[in-house]
């Protein structure tokens, strides 16, 4: 696993600060059904737990970034808790796609001395209290202006309003629900090796492409699990994380919210089974200095299996319309040549709005995926890279990795990571 | 005063400064779908818009369109999520190519139209006849009554065009 083409990408000038910023620390909460807590407590235990991790004290940390949607804790509460003196925060509206985008801000306000270290985070019960799948309060609201054009025709939830683009997808490249459903199977391949994930059952695609269908062309198990849970990442310059407890995930490329045209209502303009990955990659590969080929683990967002096929498709793992063919012929799984959401991703472990495929990338550069393989007397886990159910998650020689966040499929963001080669 | 209505239970608002979609349910309450055409480009746009989305231009007219098009993609809901649409399940979310316009002005640009599919009087259809559309069919736009100032364009088949033979459905039925 070699970075093999790099002179076709501009690879050796150090631009868009290339390297320059890493990811220090991660941590989340437990993943759970009923946290029994507010979104501030989740928030503190998981920002705390990332902290550990970089062997941080509360004066390292003096910057804060979170995202949100009318269902979280704003940073000066959360900071105040842990003690931090906070140099620069800033919460912003969004889920999905917000993760990439807020290191990339991240970056920018380091490298303009407004402070040194940022931690982000993302707290919310979205099980217990603001439900992700749309249902409850959220579902019976008011309609408001714009919202008519949709709402109004019971059009509302992430699923209702992507089945468009997953079944045109269908339609224009005759992607089948079979293959979509090996992204299922690929996810809970590698959840049932973590033991940190809520739902660690290994699936068939017998049992995905039988299960109740939600709205066409998803059934139950092409969903996301929705949990309550908190997640943290903490960025600083690569220098610096050097110091910290565990080796650094070098950045080499960010990507925030790129869109299709006509972000709002994108089904307007172009293929609508093309997503925003399309245009994201020509800022991705280029700014990374390498390109899909060179990938070792990729961080695919799933929202829905569909989800993770459509962006692979769209960043250049496969060719347009080959989608199907790639996430169903064993590439994506722990074993294969790229696997995907080595912790089992939104589908199986929890759902973050993206921050935990940044986590699981992180450890897999690291070398030290908390599956459970034995640790040995110096601390380090002697990984067996035996994927059998309950065993190993690891993949040998991980040394780049792909995060592909999705908001909706007209708007997404990515990030490459390197392993750190001083 | 905000036009407010209440339609199968939900409650819809169009405040006061929002004249762009004030005038277009305006419009459908008399049965007639107007687009805004942008004065420079010429070109229709949906939904409602501040502004020309090919030229900047913000000066607009409303323009009558055939409110008639082929279905592009479509949801078909089996778990309703919101709670006035749990006795309506299955039903179907029509996104419909406008004939008007269609492949401009690039190849891939169509004015699509969204709303469900209903029978000529403004009734959910049966789960019989969901089975009949898909991909391709031929469809026109009728309208529900909200208010007396607001009414929703919704798709029904056209009967009086040709159909394909079979139009393109989700594989598992």
């Amino acid at each position: 696993m070699t970075i093999s083409s790099l002179n076709e990408h501009d690879a050796n000038s150090n631009k868009y600060l290339r390297g320059k910023y890493s990811i220090c620390g991660v941590g989340e909460t437990t993943y759970l059904r009923g946290s029994t807590q507010s979104t501030r407590s989740l928030a503190t235990w998981a920002i705390s737990n990332a902290m550990e991790d970089a062997g941080m004290k509360s004066d390292d940390v003096d910057g804060m970034l979170s995202y949100s949607g009318n269902d979280s804790t704003f940073a000066p509460s959360v900071a105040g808790d842990l003690g931090i003196r906070l140099n620069f925060y800033m919460d912003v509206h969004g889920g999905g796609s917000s993760i990439e985008a807020l290191i990339g801000i991240a970056m920018g306000v380091i490298e303009a001395g407004m402070c040194k270290t940022v931690a982000i985070y993302r707290a919310m019960n979205g099980y217990s209290a603001v439900r992700i799948g749309g249902t409850g309060a959220r579902s019976a609201a008011p309609i408001l202006g714009d919202q008519i054009h949709h709402r109004a025709y019971g059009w509302q939830s992430a699923g209702q309003m992507f089945a468009p683009t997953f079944l045109r997808h269908m339609y224009d490249y005759g992607t089948t629900p079979e293959q979509v459903a090996a992204v299922k199977v690929a996810h809970s391949k590698h959840a049932s090796n973590n033991h940190k994930a809520y739902y660690k059952k290994r699936y068939t695609v017998e049992e995905v492409v039988s299960s109740r269908i939600i709205c066409k062309p998803l059934h139950l198990l092409d969903c996301c699990v929705e949990t309550d849970n908190a997640t943290c990442i903490i960025v600083t310059r690569t220098e610096r994380a050097r110091d910290c407890l565990n080796p650094p995930a070098v950045i080499q490329s960010v990507v925030g919210r790129c869109c299709k045209p006509r972000s709002d209502m994108h089904y307007q303009h172009g293929p609508i089974s093309t997503v925003a990955g399309h245009y994201a990659r020509d800022i991705l590969w280029p700014n990374a200095g390498l390109g899909p080929e060179d990938v070792d683990i990729t961080g695919s967002y799933d929202a829905f299996t569909f989800t993770t096929m459509l962006q692979l498709e769209d960043y250049g793992f496969c060719k347009k319309g080959e989608g199907g063919e790639y996430v169903s012929n064993g590439t994506i799984e722990l074993g294969g040549r790229r696997p995907n959401n080595t912790s089992g991703g939104h589908l199986c472990e929890g759902y973050t709005h993206g921050m935990n495929m940044v986590i699981e990338n992180t450890r897999q550069l690291r070398g030290n995926v908390d599956c459970s393989c034995p640790i040995d007397k110096n601390g380090r886990r002697q990984h067996t890279y035996n994927y059998k159910e309950g065993g190993c998650r690891q993949v040998k020689n991980a040394e780049v990795t792909a995060n592909l966040g999705w908001a909706m499929p007209g708007t997404g963001s990515a990030m490459v990571m390197a392993k750190d080669h001083r | 005063m905000p036009i407010e209505g209440d339609y199968m239970g939900m409650i819809l608002t169009i405040e006061d400064l929002d004249s762009e979609n004030r005038d277009f349910f305006r419009y459908c309450s008399k049965k007639e779908f107007r687009l805004q055409r942008g004065k420079q480009s010429g070109l229709l746009r949906y939904p409602p818009t501040t502004a020309c989305p090919w030229t900047r231009d913000r000066e607009s007219e409303w323009i009558p369109v055939e409110g008639k098009g082929t279905v592009h993609s479509y949801v078909e809901v089996h778990h309703p999520i919101q709670p006035s649409f749990k006795d309506k399940v299955p039903y179907m979310i029509i996104l419909a190519d406008l004939d008007t316009q269609k492949g401009q002005p690039t190849e891939h640009e169509a004015l699509r139209v969204a709303g469900n599919l209903m029978t000529e009087d403004g009734e959910f259809v049966s789960p019989e006849i969901i089975k009949t559309v898909g991909i391709g069919t031929r469809v026109k736009l009728i309208y529900v009554r909200v208010t007396n100032e607001f009414a929703l364009p919704h798709w029904t088949i056209d009967e009086s065009a040709e159909q394909p033979f079979e139009p393109w459905r989700y594989p598992q039925e």
